[in-house]
């Protein structure tokens, strides 16, 4: 019986081992062989928005195709991080893809993005901020696919009610507490928006602090300025003036606006097509977001063109890239689903065509970059999770925690 | 997943034993036929283990082999876009498991979090799931009731469904101005806002009975914690979103361990019942000492399968708010799956999962010991 185990014992062992060197995909780490064919062909995957997105982004790889012979064929996403992290694995990633700013640093670490910010010419032209998140190692690594910041929506309908005008729209935050107090009746909660320092987050920076320090090698969290900034989120939330989109059983500030429970939010400007879907009748402005003691500020989003280090098409990935990062595309994109143009030079046309969008427009000028470092997407969240309670807890605390928790983080990074 | 592999075990020991008592010293037999008979059971054997080999394979394939690697992960330093099997992942030791349970930091006050929420979803879902299991099929198998067929259909019917579907809808009914809120308000309750509502119900009793302010906690509770978290939140309780997913997973899972409960009662001897009646014992006796005693095994798969399940649970928790609100409804194995994907520590993930690996597998030992049979019939193994 014991020489019978020891064989069966040796012939599973020998099976595993033969299974693991077997599995081809997972050895082979040296530089992809590029393919030089005249026509190649190209896989993008990416995470959309609705259908807008989808035919917009299918109509522009078509185009791409046409012009330069390659084939392109995007594919649609369901989970993007765990689609891409598998694909990493197995090292067949697609082409060029989405990389979601929270993601980015952590496939940059790993060396999964092919770093082409180099062999971009007029890289100067996308917005400064968005070209240091999107940036690892001081390479630019990806470009910014297009952008959105944070401003001031207001129902007209709830501020005329109020008898508020035009020029009641706050410009400092002591307006801001003022207005809120006066709309917040019968109902109607005078400033609603979302849980997360992806919104809050433009108080704290209005009052001149931020997460990081510009190079976001270091955590600046426990800062007088941050806490004042939250302590005054809290004041108004303690006033009832102020409440979470969730407080109000709704998902999120625009629904809370459309549904007229909330008189103002804070929302970027994918609003837009969200209010023109779901509440083509609710009429509503954009303001510029109220100054803090340190000025204005507001916050700027993105997702990058990340093309694949493992991919064997580089150069033509690079060549689709740049032609879905042009001007003249970047506002096609923005006419089919709303986004902004990342280039400032599109910017500018862009804000021609649509003088609602302005304030939106205006506020990429001092707009603070998403947080890009490895690793700190469970600190963020947990930062989200501490802000949910923000209204009892103790501002100084949950900043002392995303402190700690942030420099163990980049600690374990480096 | 233990069941199967006893399954195979079982198999390679049966087809080993037979013609073991023939061997008994009493019947002389010569050397040479001897070794014939062993040549034979050692032919058996090859048999036996032919037969079994496609499931040992596949079992070997995808499972042991992906568990031994993932045990390989668990103690790298490693992000998922390399090999982690060419020395490119940084060997990091126990430090993954360390970081979990004894260095003070986020990654031991989130999974002390996620342990402390799964404990009592486990605590309240077994012993509900089970109760409400074996209620609803001592009602289903009388005799005299009608429409039974009907009634086992419409039991067993949200097993069936889809749990992305059942909790979605869920989600639709248990939102602050939902179904469930509406029928409260009806008998003047406030409902609360069911997903949003991260208070603990342990630390609201106690808050009603003012033993404690759940606001700001002071005294022993709120001084002393254990793997970075305080006792008061040890000892808050599932919060008010947790308990509409214990509420769910009841709900859900009580028609399939129905059906079990009910295969086995249609197997009791009506001997058995009717020797008991004859004796003259009441219902509540016969419930007691004839069918409960019966039951036995079939409970201990129940509860043992419940517990399993429930220490894993990941469905609802990714469709019903993923951790929120304020982590109470983060579980291990969303953790495990949160570590890998979104922060890309693929170490970690396995770590956490083979730490829950191992509770199962005490907390498994633990029930066995408890359920084991007392008394006189202890010779019976299972």
């Amino acid at each position: 019986m014991g020489t019978r185990m020891a064989v069966a014992a040796l012939a599973t062992c020998a099976t595993l081992l033969a299974a693991t060197g077997c599995s081809s995909n997972f050895g082979n780490d040296k530089e992809p062989e590029q393919d030089k064919a005249a026509k190649q062909k190209l896989t993008v995957l990416i995470a959309t928005s609705g259908d807008a997105e989808t035919r917009a982004v299918k109509a522009a790889a078509a185009a791409y195709a046409k012009q330069s012979g390659n084939t392109v064929s995007v594919e649609i996403a369901k989970d993007m991080n765990q689609q891409l992290a598998q694909s990493f694995a197995g090292h067949k990633p697609p082409d060029v893809f989405y990389v979601n700013s929270d993601q980015f640093a952590n496939y940059a670490k790993g060396g999964s993005l092919y770093p082409y910010g180099d062999r971009i010419s007029d890289a100067a032209d996308f917005s400064e901020q968005l070209r240091n998140s999107f940036s690892y190692d001081g390479k630019l690594v990806c470009l910014p696919k297009d952008t959105s910041t944070l401003g001031l929506a207001i129902n007209t309908d709830l501020w005329k009610k109020a008898g508020l005008t035009e020029k009641d729209y706050p410009k400092s935050w002591e307006e801001l507490r003022t207005v809120a107090a006066e709309l917040t009746r019968n109902g109607v909660t005078g400033l609603v928006t979302s849980d997360e320092y992806q919104r809050l987050g433009v108080f704290m920076q209005q009052a001149g602090g931020w997460l990081t320090d510009p190079d976001q090698k270091k955590m600046t969290a426990d800062t007088a300025e941050n806490a004042k900034g939250l302590a005054f989120v809290q004041s108004l939330l303690k006033s009832g003036s102020m409440k979470f989109a969730k407080q109000v059983d709704t998902s999120w500030g625009g629904e809370a606006l459309g549904k007229g429970k909330a008189a103002m939010t804070i929302e970027g400007n994918w609003l837009e097509g969200g209010m023109k879907l779901d509440y083509p009748e609710v009429k509503y402005a954009v303001a510029p977001l109220p100054a803090g003691p340190a000025g204005q500020g507001t916050l700027a989003f993105s997702n990058c063109w990340g093309v694949a280090a493992d991919s064997a098409h580089r150069d033509a990935g690079v060549d689709l890239v740049k032609h879905l990062t042009s001007a003249k595309q970047q506002l096609a994109f923005a006419d089919a689903f709303g986004v902004m143009p990342s280039r400032t030079s599109a910017l500018k046309t862009y804000a021609e065509k649509r003088p609602a969008a302005k304030a939106w427009v205006d506020g990429s000028a001092h707009a603070q970059g998403p947080v890009t470092i490895a690793g700190f997407d469970k600190v963020l969240s947990q930062f989200n999770t501490d802000l949910q309670s923000l209204r009892t807890a103790d501002p100084k605390r949950i900043l002392a925690d995303l402190q700690r928790n942030g420099e163990q983080a980049i600690a374990k990074g480096n | 997943m233990p069941i199967r592999t006893t399954r195979v075990r079982g198999v390679s020991r049966t087809t080993g034993s037979p013609g073991a008592p023939d061997s008994a010293p009493g019947e002389a037999g010569t050397t040479a036929k001897a070794r014939t008979r062993r040549a034979g059971l050692r032919g058996e054997g090859t048999w036996g283990w032919l037969f079994v080999s496609p499931m040992v394979l596949v079992l070997g394939l995808f499972m042991v082999l992906p568990i031994l690697m993932a045990l390989w992960v668990s103690l790298l330093h490693w992000d998922g876009q390399s090999n982690p099997f060419s020395g490119q992942a940084d060997f990091v030791g126990l430090d993954n498991y360390r970081s979990l349970l004894t260095q003070d930091g986020l990654d031991r006050t989130l999974f002390a979090t996620s342990l402390r929420n799964n404990l009592y979803y486990v605590l309240l879902t077994v012993p509900l799931q089970t109760l409400l299991a074996l209620v609803l099929a001592l009602i289903v198998n009388q005799r005299l009731l009608r429409g039974r067929g009907a009634l086992r259909t419409t039991f067993y019917f949200p097993s069936v469904t889809s749990s992305i579907a059942v909790s979605t809808v869920f989600l639709f009914l248990f939102q602050g101005s939902g179904a469930v809120n509406s029928l409260l308000s009806w008998i003047g309750i406030k409902g609360p806002n069911w997903f949003a509502d991260p208070r603990g119900v342990l630390s609201l009793v106690l808050g009603g009975l003012g033993a404690v302010d759940p606001q700001r906690p002071t005294g022993m509770l709120a001084d002393h914690s254990t793997l970075g978290l305080s006792w008061f939140e040890w000892l808050s309780g599932p919060s008010v979103a947790m308990c509409t997913l214990i509420l769910l997973a009841v709900w859900t899972t009580s028609g399939t361990f129905m059906l079990i409960f009910l295969a086995a009662l249609q197997n009791i001897p009506r001997e058995l019942e009717e020797s008991a009646a004859m004796e003259g014992v009441n219902r509540r006796q016969m419930l007691w000492h004839v069918t409960l005693p019966a039951l036995r095994p079939v409970l201990f798969l129940v509860l043992t399968l419940g517990l399993i399940s429930t220490w894993q649970v990941f469905d609802q928790v990714y469709v019903m708010g993923q951790g929120a609100p304020g982590n109470t409804t983060l579980t291990p194995a969303f953790l495990s799956y949160s570590a890998g994907f979104d922060n890309a520590d693929f170490g970690q993930g396995s770590a956490i999962a083979f730490i829950l690996l191992a509770l199962i597998l005490v907390l498994t030992a633990f029930q066995r010991w408890v359920l084991r049979e007392r008394g006189v019939r202890t010779g019976r193994n299972r």
